[in-house]
C-alpha cells in the first residue's frame, strides 16, 4: 500500500503537532505519524486519570487537514518514501517534504543493580503511570538529574505514590545558580514553584547519586551517595534518568548530517531547520534538548519550510532563538559529575539486550569492534540504550546505526525495495 | 466506551482502566516481563518503546512491546519468555 503526502511530519509530540498545523494550514496534504498510540509525544503524553493539557488539547484539534497516522513506525527509506510498519501490516509513504520532529529519549546510565525489574528511567516512570502502571503506596526513589525530576516525581505522588526522595546528582550550588537564571523565565520560573508546592515535604537532595540497586526478584533496596556520606534506603521502584538524549536514528539513516560536537549528536540544521539532504526538515530536540517552548516554536518553522513558506518560518527566528537559550542554560548547569560516570563495575552489564558486562569491553577500540567480538549493541535496542551509554561514559562514540531502524517482521521487511541485508532478515521479529 | 478494559496476564484476569498499556496490566501480576539471555527477569526501562524489555507475548504472538501496546478487552498476555 502506496500513501502519498505532499509533507510528511515524522513524531507526534510538540513540535511535530505544530509542524503538521503550520504545512496544512498552507494548504498542503499533511501525513503526521508516530509510533506511538496517540498523539502528544512524550511531554504531553496521554493521563489515563487526567485529561490532556489545554495546550496539547488545542495543538491536535488544530489539525484540519491532516492525517495522523499513530503506530506508525519507521522501519526503512527508499527513495523519497518512508517504509513504516503498523499493527495491520506495512505501508509506504511518499512525500514532497519531511519534517523530523523524532523528539528526545532519556539517558540511562548503568549502575549495579540496573537490570533488577522496578528499576526504570524517571521519564520512563512517568510515561508508564500515565499509561496505568500500578504506582499507589508504592515507595520511590527518584534520581538523575535535571528539572524533569521533578516533574516525574509530581506525576507519580498525583498516581499515589509515596516519593522517598529526589536526588540531583548536580551541586547544590549548579541548581542554585540554575534556579536564579529562572528569574529571566517566569513561565519556567512558575512551573518549578508550582511543582515544588507539588512535592512539598519530599527530601530533593543535590550532589546525590543512587550508586547501587539491590533486590532479588525486584529492586527493595538503594545505596545513595550525598556529598558526605552514604545511606540505604528501602523502596519498591526506582525511578533514574540522568536527562534527555536527541534521537537521531531515522535523520542518520536519511543521510542528513549530524552534529557531533557535544557526546550525543543531534540533527545538523541551518538557520531554516534545513537539513544537509534536500526537502529534508529537522525540529525540536533532535536538533539539540531545547525543551517544549523550542519544540512548538520550531515544528511550526519546519512546518512552513516543507510548504515552501520561508518567510513565516523566518518570522519565527527572535522568538526561536530566545527559546534555545533555555536549553543552553539546562546543559551548563546540570553537566554529569564524574561520580556518574564511575558508577558501572566491570561486571555491571552495559548492552540489556545481550547481558554483556562492561569488563567485556576493554581492549576494543570502537563500537563495532566491540560488536563483532562481544554482541555489545547488537539487541532488540540496536545499541540505542548501551551505545548512548558508552558514549556517555567517553568509552566509544555511538557508532552508525543500519535499517531497519527497529526490529521489523519479515513481511514489512519484504516489501522493501531495496534488498535487505543478511542481519536485517535476521532481525527479531 | 468502557471506562475499564478486561484482559488476562499469564491465565489471570486483570482490570486497568481505558487507555492504559499493555505493560500496566502486567505490572499487576508480575515485574517479570522478558527473561534475558542469561536468564534474568527484566521490566520495562524506558517506558517509551526505546529499550525493548517490556517485551511479552500477546495473543500467540511475541516480542510484543508492551509499553507501546494499548490493552483491549480480552487481550491474551503471556510474560516470562
Amino acid at each position: 500500500m502506496t500513501e502519498r503526502y505532499d509533507v510528511l511530519v515524522v513524531g507526534a509530540g510538540p513540535a511535530g503537532l505544530a509542524a503538521a498545523g503550520a504545512a496544512a494550514a498552507h494548504g498542503a496534504r499533511v501525513g503526521l505519524l508516530d509510533a506511538q498510540p496517540r498523539a502528544g509525544g512524550q511531554v504531553w503524553r496521554h493521563d489515563v486519570r487526567k485529561p490532556a493539557p489545554a495546550e496539547a488539547r488545542e495543538a491536535i484539534a488544530a489539525l484540519r487537514g491532516v492525517t495522523v497516522l499513530t503506530q506508525h513506525s519507521v522501519v526503512a527509506n527508499e527513495d523519497g518514501a518512508l517504509r513504516v510498519e503498523t499493527p495491520q501490516g506495512a505501508a509506504l509513504l511518499t512525500y514532497g517534504a519531511l519534517v523530523l520532529a523524532t523528539g528526545a529519549r532519556e539517558l540511562l546510565l548503568p549502575f549495579p543493580g540496573w537490570t533488577l525489574p522496578g528499576v526504570s528511567g524517571a521519564g520512563g516512570l512517568q510515561a508508564l503511570a500515565k499509561q496505568g502502571w500500578p504506582v499507589a503506596g508504592k515507595r520511590v526513589v527518584v534520581a538523575g538529574s535535571g528539572p524533569l525530576l521533578l516533574a516525574c516525581a509530581a506525576t507519580l505522588r498525583a498516581h499515589g505514590a509515596k516519593i522517598v526522595g529526589i536526588h540531583e546528582q548536580a551541586s547544590a550550588d549548579c541548581v542554585h545558580a540554575f534556579a536564579r537564571q529562572l528569574v529571566h523565565w517566569p513561565a519556567r520560573a512558575a512551573q518549578a514553584l508550582l511543582l515544588r508546592a507539588k512535592l512539598a515535604g519530599v527530601p530533593y537532595r543535590f550532589g546525590s547519586i543512587v550508586r547501587h540497586a539491590h533486590g532479588d526478584e525486584a529492586v527493595r533496596m538503594v545505596e545513595i551517595e550525598n556529598t558526605q556520606d552514604t545511606s540505604c534506603v528501602d523502596c519498591d521502584l526506582l525511578a533514574v534518568g540522568y536527562g534527555l538524549v536527541p534521537n537521531v536514528e531515522l535523520a542518520q539513516m536519511l543521510g542528513c548530517a549530524l552534529d557531533h560536537a557535544q557526546t550525543h549528536p543531534h540533527v545538523q540544521v541551518d538557520e531554516l531547520l534545513r537539513t544537509s539532504v534536500s526537502a529534508i526538515f529537522a525540529a525540536g530536540e533532535a536538533c539539540a534538548i531545547g525543551g517544549l517552548a523550542v519544540a512548538r516554536i520550531e515544528g511550526a518553522m519546519a512546518g512552513h519550510m516543507a510548504a515552501g513558506s520561508a518567510h513565516e518560518a523566518r518570522a519565527l527566528l527572535p522568538e526561536r532563538d530566545r527559546a534555545r537559550r533555555f536549553g543552553t542554560l539546562l546543559a551548563k548547569h546540570f553537566a554529569l559529575s564524574p561520580r556518574v560516570h564511575a558508577l558501572a563495575t566491570p561486571q555491571t552489564l552495559i548492552c540489556r539486550c545481550e547481558d554483556v558486562p562492561l569488563g567485556a569491553l576493554d581492549g576494543y577500540a570502537d563500537a563495532r569492534d566491540a560488536k563483532l567480538a562481544t554482541r555489545c549493541g547488537m539487541g532488540a535496542c540496536q545499541g540505542r540504550i548501551c551505545g548512548t551509554a558508552l558514549a556517555e561514559l567517553g568509552r566509544f562514540p555511538h557508532g552508525a546505526g543500519r535499517p531497519p531502524l527497529f526490529p521489523a517482521r519479515l513481511a514489512t521487511l519484504a516489501g522493501l525495495a531495496l534488498s535487505p541485508s543478511d542481519d536485517a532478515s535476521r532481525s527479531p521479529t | 466506551m468502557s471506562a475499564t478494559v478486561r484482559l488476562q496476564v499469564n491465565g489471570q484476569p486483570v482490570e486497568v482502566p481505558a487507555g492504559a498499556s499493555v505493560a500496566a496490566a502486567v505490572a499487576h501480576w508480575t515485574l517479570h516481563f522478558r527473561t534475558s539471555v542469561s536468564g534474568e527477569a527484566r521490566a520495562p526501562l524506558c517506558g517509551m518503546g526505546v529499550c525493548f524489555e517490556c517485551r511479552v507475548r500477546i495473543d500467540g504472538v511475541a516480542h510484543q512491546r508492551a509499553c507501546m501496546t494499548p490493552a483491549r478487552d480480552g487481550m491474551q498476555v503471556d510474560s516470562h519468555d
